[in-house]
């Protein structure tokens, strides 16, 4: 697929769904570029995405009016008796829209409803995008050089990170995936806590026992990141039922991916959320690509978010790379979050520009004309930037002093985290329980002895 | 505790089922004067004490609303209300996984799983969350509040998957406590250690004995410590060591080889990790003989990682291999349950061959 087809084609998803047949949904339907009324359309699909459920749930009450021999008083509620054997479609006719309000330009649409964005949260928002994007550049250099072991970057994903933390507060408790460090940027983790993790040094919070990007901050509410695969979403249905039970005007929010959503966790996570009526909202970044596995390969479904429908969830489908979209999709879901204590499901569409990893190499799996477009044409950072230097807040000069300032700020950061030294030896042993039971007391000794022998077999940057 | 209240459920005297798995109707029998109880009575004593002692406490599985399979669960949510003491929906890894949030955020979080056989969909919420989750984030969090309730073990009729002992699989993960209790009085008081302590722990219940252990057990709240076994009966030839209902069954081994004059010392270990290797040294140090007996499979059983440690550390003092009396390297099997199982009589055997040898 060639760079300008692509845009011609101007569907934001084609290039996700180029695996499979011609999409279900009409030319008209999909071209975001449409005419005005088109975007009200949107809109109008955007609020009774909503409240669809509360709708159909009136309707199911209203069936006192059928005819009582052809209702099935069932668990659940009525089920009206049909004579005709219609087998429900495997698909809508259509796929599920996409919300959004800013356009690939940085225009905001015509007609489109979004929560306000003030001048200050739109210019840090704008900001950490670009920190985030920045941290991704050099960090990843620094794991070239050899400084760090692994890294994985956001690239593609700045707006999915920010504006989905902009619109909660810091009361809200994090269950992250691996590529939000964004949202830990948004509450203040300090580049230098970030390069600390990444050098597993003494500072990390961590304590150098987690590869690199295996963030946690408890000051932040932000759990401790965990290379397994959607295991932190029942987590996050356990934390938010505690929230719950305890009355508190916050939620939790979880990440994962289009590849986390096949785990088991994912639908016990939603299934329990929903029977338990409980305040989280499960935020899915469909990137397209589970390392080198596409979506196609992944599920058959319409994407993820049509699976709120089969666990009685709410569910919303946002554009990934517009930041305001998200911001205001997130917004949305916290409200109706903690007001009406039940889950929220948002699928937010977008790419992974990046390789999975450092120990990965994408052009090997998917075409470098596709990662392009993304980088290019979607830019999440670029889009919101015309937004912001439309409305005036944001110009050429600041964006200088920015990157040139946040660069610095990072090789500071490296730089001073690489001179720190590691945890002691003794850390090794520390938190496997409250309190090290007699047999790693034992072991830490013979250890110690072992070394004693033989210290040239150990890092001499780890003091034992 | 008195060891003589464990006569009294023989289990080799009953190989033919006398109990359903499931809900019975004879629930009142025991608690009469509220002292001598079965096991599932205590262990439901223990859960309302918990619930009633701590307004964090949660418990909650698959079918406990109504008082779960085994009726441990029995009055709890009458009395604590459905917010604190729930059903869940039919999934291990999301009742281990929700356990584990929950957990985290500074609540007792009781777990059921109705069958340690069905523990297995959430062993990766164990293994690699659980297990890990105080490790991995420098101590920032922990779940340590998280207790996993499961039935576990042979009960006449269970066939393969209603009568398994996995306890060695979480044996091998640092992180976590095993814990197994051998009667009712040891189940209320263990069982109320593990919700209290700050660490998530596996707790294990033998199922056979739920309703045939009966003995006095007090109505107060109390504790017994985890990670300290109990000489349950003084002996000088040899050492025999179990947990859980094999303890009884080893009993009768004793008292059939003290009528052959072979003195038995018999350890309940409890806690399975971490271990208490000190009492068992020092009874081996002793009796310079082991038996260890389980009804997990033999191969790579904890009687394998026991007899390596006590090999290590006893090995001068050893006037025989350590024996093991385990179940067969089978899937549990129904009709052949009784050729399974480590038996009395199979334990008496390998007394006398370690006395002899």
């Amino acid at each position: 697929m060639g760079l300008s087809t692509a845009i011609n084609r101007s569907s934001c998803w084609s290039s996700l769904t180029r695996h499979k047949k011609p999409p279900l949904t009409s030319p008209s339907t999909q071209n975001p570029r449409g005419p005005a009324q088109n975007f009200c359309d949107r809109e109008a699909l955007f609020s009774s995405y909503c409240f669809e459920s509360v709708k159909a749930e009136k309707e199911s009450n209203s069936l006192n009016d059928v005819d009582h021999s052809q209702v099935l008083d069932f668990p659940g509620g009525k089920v009206a008796f049909t004579t005709e054997m219609r087998f429900i479609s495997e698909s809508p006719a259509e796929r599920a829209h996409c919300y959004q309000v800013l356009d690939n330009d940085g225009q905001l649409i015509i007609c489109s409803k979004f929560k306000e964005v003030s001048e200050e949260i739109a210019v840090k928002m704008y900001s950490d995008m670009v920190t985030l994007q920045t941290m991704d550049a050099v960090f990843y250099e620094a794991q070239r050089q050899g400084r760090i072991s692994f890294y994985a970057t956001t690239i593609g994903e700045e707006a999915i990170n920010i504006a989905s933390a902009a619109a909660l507060t810091i009361d809200d408790l994090v269950f992250p995936q691996y590529r939000e460090p964004g949202v830990l940027l948004w509450r203040g983790f300090t580049l230098q806590e970030f390069a600390n993790q990444c050098f597993g040094n003494k500072a990390d919070k961590g304590k150098g026992r987690q590869m690199p990007i295996h963030y946690g901050s408890n000051k932040h509410n932000y759990f401790t990141v965990a290379a397994t695969i959607a295991t932190q979403l029942p987590h996050a249905v356990g934390a938010a039922y505690s929230l719950k039970m305890d009355r508190r005007n916050a939620c939790v929010i979880t990440y994962f991916g289009d590849g986390g959503s096949s785990e088991g966790d994912f639908h016990a996570a939603l299934n329990f959320a929903a029977v338990r009526e409980v305040p989280v909202i499960f935020f899915c970044r469909n990137n397209g690509w589970a390392i080198s596995t596409p979506t196609s390969d992944q599920f058959r479904s319409d994407g993820v978010v049509v699976r709120g429908l089969g666990y009685g969830i709410r569910s919303i489908r946002v554009d990934g790379n517009d930041a305001l979209a998200i911001y205001s999709a997130v917004h949305a879901a916290r409200e109706m979050a903690i007001s009406e204590q039940r889950p929220v499901l948002i699928e937010a569409l977008t790419y992974r520009v990046g390789h999975h990893s450092t120990s990965d190499d994408s052009t090997k799996y998917r075409p470098v004309d596709e990662i392009e477009w993304w980088r290019l044409a979607r830019d999440p950072v670029a889009r919101f930037r015309k937004w912001i230097e439309r409305n005036g807040w944001w110009c050429s000069e600041a964006e200088i002093e920015l990157r040139d300032s946040v660069r610095k700020q990072l090789l500071h950061a490296i730089q001073v985290a690489e001179k720190v030294e590691k945890s002691p030896l003794a850390e090794l042993f520390m938190d496997v329980y409250d309190v090290p039971p007699s047999n790693l007391c034992e072991q830490e000794k013979l250890l110690r002895e072992t070394i004693r022998r033989h210290p040239q077999d150990y890092p001499s940057d780890l003091p034992v | 505790m008195a060891a003589t209240s464990l006569r009294r459920f023989g289990r080799s005297l009953c190989w033919v089922s006398r109990r359903g798995l499931s809900t019975s109707c004879d629930d009142k029998v025991v608690q009469q004067n509220g002292k001598s109880m079965n096991l599932y009575s205590a262990i439901n004593q223990a859960l309302h004490i918990a619930l009633e002692t701590d307004t964090r406490a949660y418990v909650f599985g698959e079918d406990v609303g109504f008082g779960g399979v085994f009726r441990c669960t029995t009055g709890l949510a009458d009395r604590f209300g459905k917010s604190r003491v729930f059903n869940t929906p039919l999934c291990e890894q999301g009742i281990i996984g929700f356990a584990i949030g929950l957990a985290a955020m500074g609540n007792r979080a009781i777990a059921e799983i109705q069958f340690a056989d069905y523990i297995f969909p959430a062993f990766d919420q164990i293994v690699n969350e659980a297990a890990k989750f105080r490790y991995r984030s420098g101590n920032q969090f922990n779940c340590g509040g998280l207790t996993i309730r499961a039935p576990y073990g042979a009960v006449g009729h269970g066939g393969h998957y209603h009568s398994q002992s996995p306890e060695a699989f979480f044996c091998h993960i640092p992180g976590i406590k095993v814990v197994i209790p051998r009667s009712p009085h040891q189940a209320k008081g263990l069982l109320l250690s593990c919700i209290r302590d700050p660490n998530p722990i596996v707790f294990f219940e033998p199922k056979w004995l739920y309703r045939l252990a009966v003995e006095e057990v007090p109505e107060h709240d109390f504790m017994l410590p985890l990670s300290e076994a109990e000489v349950v009966r003084e002996g000088s030839d040899i050492t025999l060591l179990g947990w859980g209902a094999q303890l009884s069954i080893m009993e009768q081994a004793c008292l059939d080889a003290e009528k052959e004059g072979i003195s038995c010392e018999l350890i309940d270990l409890k806690t399975l990790i971490p271990w208490d290797k000190e009492t068992v040294e020092s009874s081996v140090r002793k009796t310079g003989r082991l038996l260890i007996s389980h009804e997990a499979p033999v191969t790579g059983g904890f009687g394998a990682e026991i007899s390596a440690s006590i090999v290590e550390r006893c090995f001068s003092r050893l006037e025989a291999p350590v024996a093991r009396v385990c179940g067969l390297d089978t899937p549990f099997p129904l009709i052949f349950e009784p050729f399974y199982m480590p038996t009395k009589n199979k334990i008496l055997d390998a007394i006398k061959s370690t006395v002899n040898y």
